[in-house]
């Protein structure tokens, strides 16, 4: 790096031009008029299809697989399988043949074509009910004890034992998982992926395919979706490059939305016996808690407990995994964090009912055992009770209603953050053009956008100045983008890469301009001597001092821009239909923090996104497994819900943005709103109700039977 | 019923006259009642067959299995991506395009179908690099995040506009009620439906 002399932190709050304002994103003209292409509009000449066969069992072992009949079949040109006699399966849904064939259509026809015999074995649907669960499929206890349990129990004035939960839910991504695999000759190869990870892409495919990293375009423009469900190829993926390095021709795999639902990526379920003990007056001294959960066929369900108040400060935890015979977890905003904020909130509102508080109150009197989050919390508890007018609304479970009844509820979250490994290059032009590349990818979170802003805010530009090229494997790599990390990462890499390119530029043109370079800035659009706005050249005239070549300047995440650990708060207005046990989110209030804001529009969308989401997740999804067959029930989009424009009422995002919250750095916003609206809305339920729905999603029948209207 | 290629028993009667049926020699028939005859005969293929569509303001001519639908042949035959494919079964709706000015599910439509009708996707709707209203209110108000749900949204809320330019919160929830987004933009997607609806001062919406 040259030395640094434009001063690489962030401008304060007030001194911004672009940063911290709302700015519309730049792929925005492409998505609205269909000009994004994504992985599954890749359509290369003499394309074939891949589709497969798959297992209808949730376990069952190979005992023959024919593709004969499909290999001869109209169009295909390709018919495998891809599993052997006696090879166990452990889900229903996972890839048994494939064929390839010339046409959508008669690809679809050749898979049903394929004749598979199995051995059906006994497996695991039960995961709600612990006692249910065959021990086979139970896993060992993880237990952890801190302070005297038994004596803040027996000392307790107020002991309160309740159940929470929430099912195994999927990521549901709307674009599915897969790829375009296009081998140009025997050593080259071109790949389209619809990833959360395309720097890491051409290592993959030459691990799976032998063809040297060197040689392997992979590339991701956009993608429609990921949510943690797209870090790496899957064997999908790798029978697609099997194809096409045997037949030489493009192949598409796009995962069909059964198979999507059944196999790409769920959420473990989460459930628990809570017990709380506390004084009199609200203060929570002791926390013993039973866990279990399922992760599928694969992966951790273990929860964090309890949540947020992790400094109570008598604890006795135990957790055992459960193995259902369901495609295997993966990670999904905000891992862990949204099964235990339900079952803390879930406890601490049905603990203040027991002791006549509000909630609100409660947690107020509890916040130090928030730790280091507490004064943010305090000052978001404030802004959600005048957003949400909750003080003024809030009411006791017990006030009588009629059959429409309202309640109010809320819940508390954190999330880490930092910054993922991140390069870029900076490039100035002779011509006055700026462009970035970078290996990251835009999930739509807005990546692309917050890049482009920090390097046009660096370089006193206009946004549109700056062209940002991402998604491709040859640029600078960058991180996948997971747990929050993405926008630390790429936003100190952008300004390093800009500051650099401005220092560097400022030294073509300090003698033109009469001063040295360390007192030039770069703002509205002109290089200009510091305290001297007379002295300034126009930045297109200065970029003709550049020389033969582009200047580049070098960018590389950087610690010292970007922070971690953020904590927001969520309230939900519900009413509930107590006959037909219908929940309807009215209003539901975010506060957010998330240190330094670069897009603030595109900031709520990711706050209002998670929201909606966890909305979905309280109220609408489940995989539900045949317990008899073990097949997934509603690989589909009609009984696996997802929220529509009609089912989540009026939000309201405030984001925290004032130069304390500013200071602190960049910090990452795709978890944080996820996680509390289960438990946010959970409790609106429980306050309407005078009753707790103990399970997520919040059916009908879930609260007709927590009404003792239905039978079990 | 009306026959979506606006051909009618009758009117294929008439045509051809009854003589030709009762002799039921199909190779006596002309050229225009082999086409009528085919076009009302629900048994055709099982291989490729040639039609023609009338979208975005062209007449294309393609060969599609019967069995394709008009999501298909728009993305896999005509390189028409725009249009998504996500449930396939008429739930989603991110394959919404419009049929004779009406919001439809092109996954649930069979391309030979759609022949005779005016189709217009996506792809239609900006002039050039110029967006139209609804769409340069989609980007104004962050009605995308991922974007695959987004062009459905697009075509549905041009649909709702055309039938209701001033579309309340009731008329934009029912409008758009056909469509679901996975990443959560609902708030952009109302505001802006609603925005684009609400006459601009001194100008159209």
């Amino acid at each position: 790096m040259s030395s640094m002399r434009m001063d690489k932190n962030w401008p304060k709050l007030e001194d911004t031009r672009l940063l911290g304002k709302r700015v519309s994103r730049l792929d925005g003209p492409d998505k609205v008029s269909g000009r994004a292409k994504y992985t599954y509009d890749q359509n290369p000449k003499d394309l074939l299809y891949a589709k497969f066969a798959w297992c209808p069992y949730g376990r069952a072992k190979i005992k023959s697989i024919d593709v004969t009949k499909a290999a001869e079949m109209p169009g295909v040109v390709s018919a495998f399988a891809l599993r052997k006699e006696g090879d166990e399966l452990r889900y229903a849904g996972v890839e048994v043949a494939v064929v390839a064939a010339d046409t959508e259509e008669r690809a679809r026809e050749a898979a049903r074509a394929i004749v598979v015999e199995y051995e059906v074995l006994p497996h695991n649907a039960e995961d709600k009910d612990f006692a249910a669960v065959p021990k086979e499929f139970l896993g060992k206890p993880r237990e952890r004890k801190a302070g005297d349990v038994d004596k803040a129990f027996a000392e307790a004035e107020v002991k309160h034992t309740g159940e929470y939960g929430c099912a195994q839910i999927t990521h549901c991504c709307l674009e599915p998982h897969g790829s375009v695999s296009h081998f140009k000759d025997d050593e080259h190869v071109a790949i389209w992926s619809s990833t959360q990870a395309i720097s890491g892409i051409a290592e993959q495919v030459a691990s799976i395919s032998g063809v040297e990293a060197k040689n392997v375009e992979a590339v991701c423009h956009v993608l429609g979706g990921g949510f943690g469900s797209k870090f790496s190829l899957d064997s999908w993926d790798a029978t697609a490059l099997r194809i096409a390095e045997e037949t030489k021709r493009p192949v598409k795999v796009m995962l069909e939305r059964d198979q999507e639902l059944m196999i790409a990526g769920s959420r473990p379920s989460g459930y628990a016996k809570v017990q709380i003990a506390a004084t009199n007056d609200g203060t929570l001294t002791g926390w013993i808690s039973e866990s279990w959960g399922s992760a599928g066929a694969g992966g951790s369900s273990n929860l964090s407990l309890p949540y947020v108040f992790n400094g109570i400060p008598n604890v006795r935890l135990s957790h055992a995994g459960i193995t259902t015979h369901a495609g295997p977890a993966r990670a999904w905003r905000a891992p862990s964090h949204p099964q235990s904020a339900l079952v803390t909130m879930s406890a601490i509102e049905d603990a203040a009912a027991l002791l006549g508080m509000d909630p609100l109150a409660l947690v107020r009197k509890n916040l130090a055992l928030t730790g280091p989050l507490a004064d943010t919390y305090a000052e978001e508890l404030d802004v959600a009770d005048r957003m949400m007018q909750w003080s003024a609304k809030w009411k006791p479970r017990d006030s009588k209603q009629g059959v429409i009844r309202t309640g109010h509820g809320l819940s508390l979250h954190t999330w880490g953050g930092g910054g993922h490994e991140s390069n870029c290059d900076v490039r100035i032009h002779s011509d006055g053009t700026v462009d970035l590349s970078m290996g990251t990818q835009d999930l739509g979170t807005g990546t692309k956008t917050v890049v482009a802003i920090v390097v046009a805010e660096t370089l006193g530009l206009p946004l549109e100045a700056v062209a940002v090229r991402i998604g491709e494997g040859r640029f600078p790599p960058s991180g996948g983008s997971g747990g929050s990390t993405t926008v630390g990462g790429v936003s100190s890499s952008a300004r390093v890469g800009a500051v650099d390119a401005a220092n560097q530029l400022f030294a073509k043109v300090a003698a033109e301009l009469g001063a040295p370079a360390e007192r030039l800035e770069a703002r509205d659009g002109v290089i200009r001597v510091i305290d001297e706005p007379g002295k300034s050249i126009a930045f297109k005239d200065a970029c003709r001092l550049i020389g033969p070549n582009p200047i580049v300047g070098h960018g590389k995440e950087d610690g010292s821009l970007m922070n971690s650990g953020v904590g927001g708060v969520q309230m939900a207005e519900v009413e509930v239909d107590s006959e037909t046990g219908v929940v309807t989110v009215t209003k539901f209030v975010a506060v957010q923090d998330c240190g330094t804001i670069i897009d603030l529009k595109t900031a709520e969308s990711q706050v209002f996104g998670g929201v909606i989401m966890g909305i979905t997740s309280a109220l609408y999804e489940e995989r539900v497994i045949d317990p008899v067959t073990g097949m997934v029930l509603n690989p589909d989009l009609e009984f696996y819900r997802l929220a529509g424009i009609g089912d989540i009422g009026e939000i309201e995002v405030h984001m925290m943005q004032t130069e304390r919250h500013h200071s602190r750095g960049v910090i990452g916003l795709g978890e944080p709103p996820a996680i509390s609206p289960m438990a946010a809305v959970a409790n609106a339920v429980a306050n309407a109700l005078g009753v707790r729905v103990p399970r997520c999603p919040i059916t009908p029948r879930e609260v007709l039977l927590a009404l003792g209207k239905a039978g079990a | 019923m009306s026959d979506p290629n606006g051909l009618s028993r009758r009117h294929f009667l008439k045509g051809v006259g009854a003589g030709a049926i009762v002799a039921g020699s199909i190779e006596a028939l002309s050229a225009e009642a082999r086409a009528a005859a085919q076009a009302a005969n629900p048994c055709v293929g099982p291989g490729a067959v040639p039609i023609k569509l009338s979208i975005n303001g062209s007449v294309r001519e393609l060969a599609v299995e019967p069995r394709t639908t008009l999501l298909d042949a728009l993305r896999n035959h005509l390189d028409l991506t725009g249009s998504k494919k996500v449930c396939d079964r008429a739930t989603c709706g991110a394959c919404t395009v419009l049929i004779d000015g009406k919001a439809a599910y092109s996954c649930t439509t069979l391309a030979i179908a759609a022949q005779g009708r005016t189709i217009e996707t996506v792809e239609s709707l900006a002039n050039g690099a110029e967006l139209a209203p609804i769409q340069k209110a989609f980007v104004e108000h962050d009605a995308q995040q991922c974007g695959f749900c987004t062009p459905g949204f697009v075509v549905a809320s041009e649909a709702l506009l055309r039938t209701n330019a001033s579309p309340d919160r009731a008329a934009v929830l029912e409008g758009l009620g056909g469509n679901l987004c996975r990443c959560g933009t609902y708030v952009g997607l109302k505001k802006a439906c609603m925005s684009a609806g609400a006459p601009a001062k001194g100008g159209r919406r």
